[in-house]
């Protein structure tokens, strides 16, 4: 029992969390944008699906791994689109059109796949990257600096994306039309197109999350893919506050479970795999209760904004 | 010295002008052919009755609606709004009646929301602080810039208003019904503040239904009725009779307050405590007695525990301690169903979302209450025929507008839902009665039967607790007023015991004695 924890093992769960995060993470952050403006996308799941597709359908056929990044954020704006479309422009009702996006994407990769693709194949996707220096410090440098390029844009993401919600005069906007979109109005905010901006940007990341699922870790397409990655991407935000860092904590405690599940599985401890699977998924549920008290979503989540003319 | 007298501030705009603006909405001629202007230097005030289309008005004016004719002037120039984007640009302030603030925002971000930063793409929030702090010295408006707004109190919430308007240079600025929510002082405070920015060149379009305030700060006034202009006066020998007139159509006759026959303690509140819906103790220790045959008020600003009090006398709330007692018994933890049987009734204060189910039809919502009473039922099924017997006879009774008694609630006028709600709460002759805002957003023909009634139903030996935020109303219709702040009882008061200024002090927090020596 002694060598399951032995320094590798460990090094190699932290190794797998930290490449494990990265769908998460961009798909997180793209719906905490989303959700900030006050539209709760259910449909990122979806997006993922149909954005792995492209990723990987561009790069079996050409072999070009930039043109395979521009598909995925082509197919996302697409699928932005819709959703604003849906829930901004009609007003629908967001969680029954999200809902409906996913059977879409799901649906849609579904079928490209078999047209196009018919078995699985696997891909030559995003090589490990190591970082000059960095990567041959011991242990930090295993883990942190020998991974693919979307890993990398994945963590810089989190900064990144912290620094345009709170810095910036379009940060303010989104957030102020999540919580008060009549105030933001009377300002001259365009309250729907600060919306449609934040629903496209987190569809775009969506889209790149499953393109990074299927070029940089997995290297394949198979139909559903992501099997409900996206909706827990959905929970994170939740459950990180829709603030980058409680995202990033987020993503990387459900990676960590998934690694271990993983590893456990590798090292045939005497555990039912189906058992292991269900591990993540029932973490979702125990950190969502556990997090409910402090949760204050935006106000005007879920919430079409009217100016009453009509 | 004012930040706008600064070079690099554009010039101010000194006069607007709405020519035959007519305003529709599916259904409704909301406006029909009104003129209006507003300069600099004074204060417009636009009178009317809710719904008589003032807000409609205003809000074309700041680019929230397009009027379907009519054309807008500013300078002198014919302009065009398709948002507010637009009238902000043109040099028009609005401040709403429910303040536009972002509550989780601080008062800089709040004012620097929607404006072209000097270091593009990022904030500029130390610029906007600066400038903040300069207005507020400039025009007397102290606010503390790195506040949150859900830690301002009201008063504080609207001078942030009052600064979005000055910060964007708004030459003119309209305020909707901009003292609701303020104590006497803070109006004075209001008016004062309102002088200093008029002295410096702005003009005000000033909506309200409140004649005296009208008369004390407004040069010029004009009354809209059913969606037309009246008329627009000089302020000068003016009278409130003229205005009444003027906004009714009628004189209105005063209610003659006779006095009332108190019987025994009906209902007795001992040191009751409750937790608010933030979690913290919004009602401290409250000790009332109200007796039979007598109106109670309850004065006080909005947010002092008036809310929850209702609350957990109709049993919609747990209290934390004390004790209530209806007629002797003890009714503390008795659940609603039990306390309506016991002859408690209830006018809430939030009319459409607790006192009535806007999808249903006038019917449905007459009998919410007593639908299962053994003269509306069969055995288990419902008897339509008596629940639309009776429906029809209220609806007579109360006077209520309604095309049929199968409308939904929710296309009936505020006061027409109030007498309704008012003809169910009466219909089982309550020992004891809680209305909340009866009157609020109701217009003055249905606000005079609802205190009519209201004076009825007292002088039937009914004791009632009337909670009200327009003191006006509390001091007209209460036997005795109890002032509250912060979930305490500051003082009760005899109706004719204290004046209008007493009873601010008291609503400020200032204790009894002290308010009496002013």
């Amino acid at each position: 029992m002694e060598e399951i924890f032995s320094q590798a093992v460990l090094i190699g769960i932290i190794t797998s969390a930290i490449r494990l995060a990265t769908p998460y993470i961009f798909a997180s952050i793209g719906e905490a944008f989303s959700q900030s403006s006050g539209v709760v996308n259910l449909g990122v799941d979806g997006i993922m699906l149909v954005g792995a597709f492209v990723a990987y359908y561009i790069t079996l056929t050409t072999g070009n791994l930039w043109l395979a990044v521009l598909g995925a954020v082509i197919i996302g704006l697409l699928m932005g689109l819709l959703m604003s479309f849906i829930s901004v422009t009609m007003r629908a009702e967001q969680g029954i059109s999200g809902i409906g996006l996913y059977m879409f994407g799901l649906g849609l990769s579904s079928l490209l796949f078999k047209v196009l693709v018919g078995s699985v194949q696997t891909i030559e996707g995003f090589h490990e990257m190591d970082i000059p220096g960095l990567s041959t410090i011991p242990v930090i440098g295993e883990i942190f600096f020998r991974n693919s390029l979307p890993v990398y844009v994945a963590f810089l993401l989190i900064p990144v994306a912290w620094w345009f919600l709170e810095k910036t005069t379009w940060g303010l906007m989104i957030r102020a039309v999540g919580q008060n979109p009549a105030a933001a109005d009377s300002l001259g905010v365009n309250v729907n197109r600060v919306r449609y901006f934040s629903v496209c940007f987190g569809a775009i990341m969506a889209s790149l999350a499953g393109a990074s699922l299927s070029t940089a870790l997995v290297n394949l397409f198979q139909e559903n893919l992501t099997a409900g990655l996206g909706f827990i991407a959905v929970a994170l935000v939740y459950f990180g506050g829709w603030k980058p860092v409680g995202i990033l904590i987020g993503a990387l405690l459900f990676s960590t479970v998934n690694a271990f599940q993983l590893w456990m599985q590798v090292l045939g401890v005497n555990i039912p795999s189906d058992v292991a699977v269900m591990l993540p998924y029932l973490l979702t549920i125990v950190a969502l209760v556990a997090v409910t008290s402090r949760i204050r979503p935006p106000a005007a989540l879920n919430k079409p904004f009217d100016r009453g003319e009509n | 010295m004012s930040a706008n007298n600064s070079s690099s501030a554009p010039k101010r705009i000194s006069s607007v002008e709405m020519k035959n603006i007519v305003k529709r909405f599916p259904g409704v001629l909301a406006n029909t052919d009104v003129n209006f202007d507003v300069r600099a230097g004074e204060v417009h005030a636009l009178l009317g009755e809710n719904g008589a289309g003032k807000s409609t008005l205003m809000r074309q004016l700041y680019g929230l609606y397009k009027p379907n004719e009519g054309e807008i002037l500013v300078d002198g120039r014919p302009v065009v709004f398709n948002s507010p984007a637009d009238a902000i640009k043109a040099g028009i302030g609005m401040i709403h009646q429910h303040f536009m603030l972002i509550p989780t925002l601080t008062v800089t971000e709040n004012v620097a929301l929607g404006l072209t930063s000097s270091r593009e793409p990022m904030l500029d929030l130390d610029v906007v602080e600066k400038k903040i702090l300069e207005l507020s010295k400039a025009y007397g408006l102290k606010v503390d810039p790195s506040a949150y707004i859900w830690q301002l109190s009201v008063g504080e919430q609207q001078r942030v208003e009052i600064i979005k308007a000055l910060y964007r240079n708004a030459g003119i600025i309209i305020l909707d019904e901009p003292t609701a929510v303020l104590t006497p002082q803070e109006v004075n405070d209001l008016f004062a503040t309102l002088r200093k920015i008029i002295a410096e060149g702005h003009g005000f379009v000033f909506i309200s239904h409140k004649l005296h305030e009208v008369m004390a700060i407004c040069d010029r006034v004009s009354v809209l009725r059913d969606g037309a202009m009246i008329g627009t006066r000089s302020m000068e020998g003016v009278t409130r009779e003229d205005l009444v007139k003027m906004m009714v159509g009628r004189e209105m006759k005063t209610l003659p307050h006779q006095d009332h026959k108190e019987g025994e303690v009906r209902l007795k509140i001992k040191g009751l405590r409750a937790i608010g819906d933030r979690n913290t103790e919004t009602l401290c220790g409250v000790d009332l007695e109200i007796r039979s045959g007598e109106i109670l008020g309850i004065a006080g600003v909005s947010g002092n525990g008036q809310r929850e009090l209702a609350q957990c006398l109709t049993g919609l709330r747990k209290s934390s301690a004390g004790t209530i007692f209806l007629d002797g018994d003890e009714i503390t933890h008795m659940p609603l169903l039990k306390r309506m049987e016991a002859g408690q009734a209830y006018i809430p204060e939030e009319r459409m979302q607790d006192g009535a189910i806007r999808e249903f039809s006038v019917q449905e919502n007459l009998f919410l209450r007593d639908h299962a009473a053994p003269e509306n039922t069969h055995g288990i099924f419902l008897n339509f025929k008596r629940m639309s017997e009776r429906t029809a006879e209220v609806v007579k009774q109360y006077n209520v507008k309604t095309p049929t008694i199968e409308t939904p609630i929710k296309n009936l006028s505020g006061g027409n839902i109030q007498k309704l709600i008012l003809a169910r709460e009466l219909s089982r002759k309550p020992k004891f009665l809680i209305a909340a805002q009866p009157t609020r957003g109701v217009d003055i023909g249905a606000t005079e039967y609802i205190h009519q009634r209201l004076l009825e139903q007292r002088d039937s030996g009914t004791a009632i607790l009337l909670i009200s935020e327009d003191l006006d109303e509390t001091r007209s219709l209460s036997d005795r007023i109890a002032v509250m702040y912060e979930g305490k009882i500051v003082g009760i008061v005899g109706r004719d015991g204290a004046t209008v200024e007493q009873i601010g002090l008291m609503m400020a927090g200032i204790s009894m004695e002290e308010a009496m020596k002013g």
